[in-house]
């Protein structure tokens, strides 16, 4: 398993658009991801679950990845939350 | 009373008041597991349904909307959702119907404890995704969908003011513009769906009007100010009479800046300027005309690059273009090639990590390191540009050499496609942007090679200042008026001229109402922005006179 963390540093916070994207982009992979933010913690592959997390600007968020891809589906993540928010 | 304006303009009329039906719960218990396969074949048929009704209206509907039917299509199939209903079938022996009922509910209770403004309202994409299944599993059509209009207009043809507790995006797109006057909500803010389609449509609503709006009945008379907030029921014959005015000054108002559509800029001296959009799909495309762009300064195909699995073919490539041509008619269509980089990364092509994206791997500098991806794109723009009028444009261009590779990489397919006999428009330019300091500073050897410049302020101000746009703490320091920046432009639009190349700008500076004038005192002829913008230069530039403007500019 492997895990990340990160602090979403876009405005608008995880807004639908970029909820939206990061839902397709887990479904891109097999490992299952999780997604965590203070106690909760839920699978990331649905809309409902990222946008009911409230993920504001400045908050700090933890991903986990389990599965036989789970290297790539890391460093898309990565990738995706260390850039990718800033042009939703 | 007062609510929260959202979109501009004054409606009068007859109000039509859309209640929506409350949906309870039956509380039956399935008796056995027949009961519960049953039900769960049910929800299965009801939300392919509402899948392939969402997607109906993804054609009638204009981009921006279509973010808001993304949403609705991926709740719909929301896993999550999928899972809670099934578990309710299976374990609690609810209905179909019920489970849905109850997920929602929790789920929409869950978005509107939140305090964030913008997340309350996605209560309201929950609940309409829900609202959905259920209507396909009561076996009820969509009621209120797209006859909400013609409902408002049974027997009685004029258009009317909605006026509703909250309006979903299914109330709202798909709504027939001409029966509808504006609307006046009781929930909702400046994030909520209404909001925007009122925008888009040109509608006036007011939201956030509260339990007064109850009151009000079908056929109330309604003065509706969407620019100050405010809605009047069955107002005095003063107030009307004074609304009728204000909403008679505003449509003059708009027809100004619609009649300035179809004609050219033209200072009160005599100088032509060319208003162009700045683009990146074949909507847009239909967007910018709407709005009087005499075409495109960029067109960004870096939206045909992302959000897919693998490199778009060249056949894919050519298709995009040649809609967007087709679209353009004979009007010129500036192509910059791929600006991807470590800003803007695509999910299937790796790039190194990177302490300076922003000075690393990037644009040009890929295409020019990669020749197979940029050979593709430059093939796929020859070959579109026999259905139109286009030139290729190269971003982040640093130095004469990088011209020079590009141009032989042009030659280069062009010498690939002349070998299979397939025809594309020998004489197409290729220029360049402007948007690197060294390339500004040295204007006058790149005019040499390139057939026009476009100047790319985001960009160039953000070099020559060392000041990063999106970092919020220096945020002062990005200024497109530093005189560094200005001095610049001046240099690089001179330079070009001199060569007798076309300098155009393709920046936010651009669609400045502030940098107008001074702009045109620089020499600059050619103005690319976001189509929106330009009604509003034009205006700008009729009244302006090229003259003064020379005069008035010292740096």
């Amino acid at each position: 398993m492997i895990t990340r963390e990160f602090t979403i540093l876009a405005p608008e916070g995880m807004h639908a658009r970029p909820a939206t994207a990061l839902v397709k982009l887990t479904r891109k992979f097999q490992s299952a991801i999780l997604l965590k933010k203070g106690a909760t913690e839920v699978k990331m592959n649905s809309l409902l679950n990222i946008m009911s997390m409230g993920v504001k600007a400045g908050d700090a968020i933890k991903v986990s990845v389990e599965g036989v891809d789970e290297a790539d589906a890391a460093e898309a993540l990565d990738i995706f939350f260390k850039q990718g928010l800033k042009d939703w | 009373m007062q609510g929260i304006g959202v979109s501009p303009g004054i409606s009068i009329g007859k109000a039509y008041v859309l209640r929506q039906r409350k949906e309870v719960a039956s509380g039956v218990v399935l008796s056995d597991d027949a009961a519960v396969l049953q039900e769960i074949a049910q929800y299965r048929e009801a939300v392919k349904l509402s899948v392939e009704e969402v997607q109906e209206l993804f054609d009638k509907v204009v981009e921006e909307e279509r973010d808001i039917l993304e949403v609705q299509l991926e709740l719909l199939q929301d896993p999550q959702l999928e899972s809670d209903v099934l578990a309710r079938i299976s374990s609690d022996k609810m209905t179909a119907r019920d489970a849905v009922l109850v997920v929602v509910g929790l789920a929409i209770q869950l978005f509107e404890q939140m305090e964030d403004e913008y997340l309350k309202a996605r209560a309201a994409d929950v609940q309409d995704a829900g609202n959905r299944i259920v209507r396909h599993l009561s076996g009820s059509a969509n009621a209120l969908i797209s006859s909400a209009g013609s409902t408002a207009g049974a027997g009685d043809e004029e258009p009317l003011i909605i006026i509703a507790e909250d309006l979903s995006p299914s109330d709202t797109i798909g709504m027939d513009r001409n029966k509808v006057l504006g609307f006046a909500t009781q929930s909702g803010g400046k994030t909520s769906h209404v909001a925007i389609v009122a925008r888009l449509r040109g509608l006036p609503a007011v939201v956030g009007c509260g339990g007064e709006l109850d009151g009000i009945v079908d056929g109330d008379l309604v003065v509706l100010d969407g620019s100050h907030g405010l809605v009047f029921v069955n107002p005095t014959a003063a107030i009307v009479e004074e609304y009728r005015k204000k909403q008679e000054i505003f449509r003059q108002e708009i027809q100004r800046l619609e009649a300035l559509k179809d004609q050219p800029a033209v200072t009160t001296d005599g100088v032509r300027i060319e208003l162009l959009a700045n683009i990146a799909t074949a909507e847009d495309m239909d967007r910018a005309l709407a709005f009087g762009a005499e075409g495109v300064g960029l067109l960004r195909t870096e939206m045909l690059f992302m959000e897919r699995d693998s490199f778009p073919t060249e056949d894919e490539q050519v298709r995009y273009y040649k809609t967007i041509l087709l679209r353009a008619g004979n009007r010129m269509v500036t192509i910059r090639t791929l600006d991807i980089g470590g800003d803007k990364p695509l999910p299937y092509f790796e790039l190194p990590e990177e302490d300076n994206p922003f000075l690393g791997y990037r644009a040009i500098r890929i295409c020019l390191d990669r020749k197979d991806i940029f050979l593709t794109q430059l093939r796929a723009i020859l070959r579109a540009s026999v259905f139109g009028n286009c030139r290729i444009m190269l971003p982040m261009i640093s130095g004469v050499q990088e011209v020079r590779q590009a141009r032989s990489c042009l030659e280069e397919a062009k010498e690939e496609l002349l070998r299979s006999g397939v025809s594309f428009d020998t004489t197409i330019k290729m220029g360049i942007m402007i948007e690197v300091p060294s390339a500004a500073v040295i204007a006058d050897l790149l005019a040499k090679e390139a057939d026009f410049f476009s100047i790319g302020t985001n960009d160039l101000c953000q070099y020559v200042l060392a000041a990063d746009r999106m970092n919020k703490q220096i945020k002062d320091l990005y200024d497109p008026f530093h005189p560094a920046v200005l001095r610049l432009i001046r240099y690089v639009i001179e330079q070009g001229h001199l060569q007798g190349i076309p300098v155009g700008m393709c920046g936010e500076l651009a669609g400045d109402p502030q940098a107008t004038s001074l702009l045109l005192g620089m020499g600059l002829r050619e103005f690319s922005m976001n189509a929106p913008a330009i009604p509003a230069i034009k205006d700008i530039l009729l009244r302006s006179s090229e003259t003064a403007a020379r005069k008035n500019f010292q740096l």
